[in-house]
């Protein structure tokens, strides 16, 4: 087949080697295309991407901050950190799993609740995550599982830092607890949300609290390359956080272990100030709870049982108990009469006691005695706590005037700022208030029970202890402070409060009768030593009002119902000399300030002013302050 | 004399040895060296699998090549029918007995090795057509009849891979055979309208896509719509790529494919690991490789007497072309993710197999270039 047709082969190859040339051109020009993306990504986008790919591969880990300590005024640890024995396991590393947890369960004696717990645990994390099995171990059992080590593959025995409060109910009030962050914590601290890792403890109450953004420290960062899948292939950094900073109180921990001690069994509160510089040496609310329960979780059962205690240990009395005052309230109304010129020291009322109540505008008001004081001045009425005499008194010093002073004292505002979410701001009445509140007018009986320290007024123990420490220091203004350091510098501080400070005298003198003359409500109560001597006012706040009924059974106090008893109330300072503590105990339903409240103040000046020495000396070696 | 050795092409073994293309000969072990190295690397640095069964193939398919090239150009054409035939044969039996993997029927069980006739069909559709028009007159070749054969001839495999289904492959094969009629001297007007009517009917052509591969084109259009989920492998590979910069992370360095972010590394998308660890520089050069390769094949299409090979070489080196094209253009986010193998580079038996008789056949129009087909 020699005879092709030539002129049709060349017509076919023409046509095949003008659309090959065509067709190169157009690759060329697409080659061209492809590179210039390529450019345009490895050259000019380059970074871009290489962060991406870095971030692709680049995963940090934070581990849990170290949190900062509490210490007391001696640097005593009061909120530290312990090493938690814990087990961990990573299911990926386990070859028999079933094997080994059960070996686990067995060993640690776990239940099959906590067993089952685990298991579910292990269904829902990752192979290559962390399984806690146990966050704290003691140490016996630690130690048996380290030595089983053998036959379980792939577990972990791990020591990690935890919180502990070695004072245990101690501070419990003062400090708070913590416990594991919530999503609460991470919505309204934004602190804890960036800090945030699974299990981290935050502050729940308290000082915890309240100082978490310089308790929680920093996060140690690990920074690993991980692949598609997020398992961790190598270690590249590790970037070490910062412990949380260190929080110095001024409480003295041997003085919060005896208002501890002196509240067993009871409800109230303990507060013992220094007059001068306004630190808190204890504060305490009775009952109190282990705040160590919290740490890992507290048992539905225990949490049930402090809940539903009727003496209520959740609420921190001594700053948001409100109390009527109750007589504790007379030396602010014999001021503020004085200071008002409303009276003189020697102005003289007659008490007829209960059987002749005195009547004033259609209503009866009582003294406290069956038999009444007699003629009674200033400085007696204070010493027996004459209920007549003051009726009197505010009944012609008026509700406003009074409140005026007792607000200069330091009631019905908070006495820490900020510190506390918990404080109450108490109440003084006024007229204004009563009627911007209730849209009532102030009737004059309510000014008359005011003056002994009932009806509408409402005081928390720590206003009561402020309260006296400015009568004690001779009637200046101080700001009271739980943290050594607060160096907050007040444009008032230590302004006078009086008009003349010879009234300051008088009051001070007429406490110092209460407690250690003859016929002075705790005059059992005092302390002869001139060293100890102290001074104070007793009071008793009715819970409801008395009925004649209640008048002419005069019943013991053992013999009514709890929750109708009075509350005993005490406020005091010394040494009388020169003084330099206040303090204020309320013991709920506990029955007369006399006899219930007093006494426990005796106990605590010897111990106070004994302390004072130690404090003192501590001072000068450490630092000069004041 | 000059007509006598043209008529007697009876070359000895040594001359046919010495007539091989040995540049193109080169740039293939130079490639094939090159898909080992990423090879090697994909499996993280260690001689595996991939790397082994890669390897394995690469010689045997060489070799094979070898053999093709000694193999006088006239008994390719006249296998031209009988092996479109066959592998069309194969695709049916696909279709009813093939191995199902990843939701598509694609391979069939050969005992000792698993093919994937799609992927021959590839180079033996050009045959065919190569054939096919290699014996019709200049004037015939844009009549109806021819015209209507050779839409048979390209639409049968077509859709016999589509239903697989291998959306992919289907188009690269009516590529390969468009290729074909493109030289064949088909009117330009042919190709001009059926591009419009295909743009007209894209949208009908969507609507009748797959979910998935819907999904693709909307990806495509935007890969962050969904992230993590299809637009997951072009946004790792862009990185990947993007993060290569100028000289690359370095060889086994390529953090993108070694904590495995890249999909499909071993397959598809090889060239994204190999963009990362030698960058653009490396890009270059390889796409300059693959330059030479097709260079070479036209060459020795423009040098071959027979119209059937120089119809041939143009088709296969064009269809290399845009194998290499379209596969670039799919890693490097220009094109919708569509399953196309880079030519040697990726791991997979059938596309090395096919690619290797192709060259075969362009050694063997090489070594026979004074050959003349009747």
């Amino acid at each position: 087949m020699i005879n092709i047709n030539i002129s049709d082969s060349a017509t076919k190859l023409n046509s095949l080697n003008r659309r090959m040339f065509i067709l190169a051109t157009a690759k060329i020009i697409i080659l061209g295309g492809i590179v210039s993306r390529l450019f345009f990504l490895q050259v000019k986008e380059n970074k871009k991407y290489l962060t991406l790919s870095d971030k692709n591969r680049i995963r940090e880990w934070k581990l849990p901050p170290i949190r900062g300590e509490f210490q007391d005024y001696f640097g005593n640890t009061i909120a530290g950190n312990f090493e938690a024995y814990q087990l961990h396991i990573i299911p990926e590393e386990v070859e028999d799993f079933r094997y080994v947890i059960y070996r686990v369960k067995e060993l640690l004696e776990l239940s099959d609740k906590q067993f089952k717990k685990i298991v579910k645990k292990k269904n829902e994390i990752k192979p290559w995550e962390t399984l806690i099995v146990a966050d704290n171990l003691s140490w016996e059992k630690f130690s048996k599982i380290n030595n089983h080590l053998y036959d379980l593959n792939g577990v972990k025995p791990v020591i990690s830092i935890s919180r502990d409060y070695p004072y245990k109910e101690n501070f419990t009030h003062v400090l708070g607890y913590v416990s594991q962050a919530n999503e609460n914590d991470l919505l309204t601290n934004e602190n804890i949300k960036e800090k945030f890792v699974p299990g981290l403890k935050v502050g729940k109450t308290g000082l915890e609290k309240s100082f978490e953004q310089k308790l929680i420290g920093s996060n140690s960062v690990e920074r690993y390359e991980v692949n598609a899948y997020g398992r961790r292939i190598s270690q590249l950094a590790f970037q070490k956080g910062d412990k949380g900073e260190t929080i110095k109180l001024t409480i003295d921990t041997k003085i919060q272990e005896l208002t501890n001690e002196l509240l067993k069994e009871k409800a109230g509160s303990i507060c013992v100030m220094d007059i001068y510089t306004g630190a808190i040496i204890a504060m305490h609310s009775s009952p109190s709870f282990d705040p160590n329960s919290f740490v890992f979780g507290i048992s539905q059962d225990e949490w049930q049982l402090i809940r539903n205690n009727p003496m209520k240990p959740l609420v921190n009395k001594s700053l948001s108990g409100n109390y009527s005052p109750g007589s504790t309230i007379k030396p602010i109304v014999a001021l503020s009469a004085l200071e008002n010129e409303i009276i003189k020291p020697d102005f003289t009322v007659q008490c007829k006691g209960h059987k002749n109540p005195l009547e004033l505008y259609g209503q009866t008001y009582h003294c406290w005695k069956k038999e009444g004081h007699g003629f009674v001045n200033l400085r007696e009425a204070m010493k027996q706590s004459c209920d007549t005499y003051f009726y009197e008194v505010a009944r012609r010093l008026g509700v406003d005037r009074l409140s005026v002073t007792a607000k200069k004292f330091g009631l019905g505002q908070k006495v820490f700022k900020n510190i506390f979410d918990n404080e109450k701001k108490g109440l003084v009445p006024n007229t204004e208030w009563k009627k911007n509140a209730l849209g009532r007018n102030w009737v004059l009986g309510e000014t008359i029970i005011t003056g002994i320290g009932q009806g509408f007024i409402q005081t928390t123990p720590i206003q009561l202890c402020l309260m006296t420490a400015q009568i004690a220091n001779g009637g200046y203004k101080i700001y009271p402070k739980i943290v050594a350091n607060d160096d907050n510098q007040y444009a008032d501080k230590f302004t006078p409060l009086y008009k003349k400070s010879r009234n300051i005298k008088i009051v001070q003198d007429a406490m110092f009768s209460s407690t250690n003359e003859v016929r002075g409500t705790s005059y059992r109560s005092r302390l002869d030593d001139p060293k100890y001597r102290f001074a104070g006012k007793t009071g008793t706040s009715q819970v409801k009002k008395i009925t004649k009924l209640d008048r002419e059974l005069d019943l013991k106090t053992f013999q009514i119902p709890y929750e109708e008893r009075d509350h005993a109330l005490y406020v005091a300072f010394g040494p009388y000399k020169s003084p330099r503590y206040a303090l204020s105990i309320i013991i709920e339903h506990g029955g007369s300030g006399g006899t219930v409240a007093a006494p426990l103040a005796k106990k605590l000046f010897k111990m106070i002013i004994d302390r004072h020495e130690i404090r003192k000396n501590y001072d000068n070696k450490k630092y000069l302050d004041i | 004399m000059y007509q006598y050795r043209r008529l007697n092409n009876k070359n000895g073994f040594f001359q046919k040895f010495g007539n091989l293309d040995y540049i193109l000969l080169s740039c293939l072990l130079i490639l094939g060296f090159i898909s080992l190295a990423t090879m090697y690397s994909t499996d993280g640095g260690e001689v595996l699998f991939h790397t082994r069964s890669h390897f394995i193939k690469f010689i045997v398919f060489f070799s094979m090549m070898l053999v093709i090239s000694f193999i006088n150009i006239k008994f390719w054409f006249s296998l031209g029918y009988l092996s479109y035939a066959v592998i069309l044969g194969m695709l049916i039996w696909t279709i009813n007995f093939g191995i199902t993997a990843s939701g598509s029927k694609r391979w069939i069980d050969l005992y000792f090795l698993n093919i994937q006739p799609s992927e021959l069909m590839k180079i033996f559709i050009i045959l065919c057509l190569a054939k096919y028009f290699h014996r019709m007159k200049a004037q015939h070749v844009n009549s109806f009849y021819s015209l209507f054969f050779s839409l048979i001839i390209i639409f049968v495999p077509m859709s016999l891979v589509i239903i697989q289904p291998d959306l992919g492959t289907s188009l690269l094969i009516a590529i390969s055979g468009i290729v074909v009629l493109w030289f064949a001297g088909l009117n330009h007007k042919y190709f001009f309208y059926s591009c419009l009517l295909s743009i007209i009917s894209l949208p009908i052509i969507i609507s009748f896509l797959k979910p998935y591969q819907k999904l693709r084109v909307l990806t495509f259009l935007n890969p962050d719509r969904d992230p993590l989920g299809a637009g997951y492998q072009i946004i790792q590979s862009k990185i990947a790529v993007g993060s290569g910069g100028f000289t690359g992370k370095g060889f086994l360095k390529g953090t993108q494919s070694y904590l495995e972010f890249l999909p499909e590394k071993h397959t598809d998308f090889i060239f994204t690991l190999f963009s990362e660890e030698f960058g653009f520089i490396g890009s270059v050069l390889l796409l300059l490789i693959y330059s030479i390769i097709i260079y070479r094949v036209i060459r020795i299409g423009a040098l071959s007497r027979s119209y059937f090979a120089k119809l041939f070489c143009y088709s296969f080196g064009t269809s290399i072309f845009i194998y290499v094209v379209i596969n670039m253009s799919m890693v490097l986010g220009l094109l919708p993710i569509v399953g196309s193998p880079l030519p040697i580079m990726s791991y997979g038996g059938s596309s090395m197999l096919a690619t290797m008789i192709g060259f075969g056949i362009v050694m063997s129009a090489k070594t026979h270039s004074q050959q003349s087909i009747a």
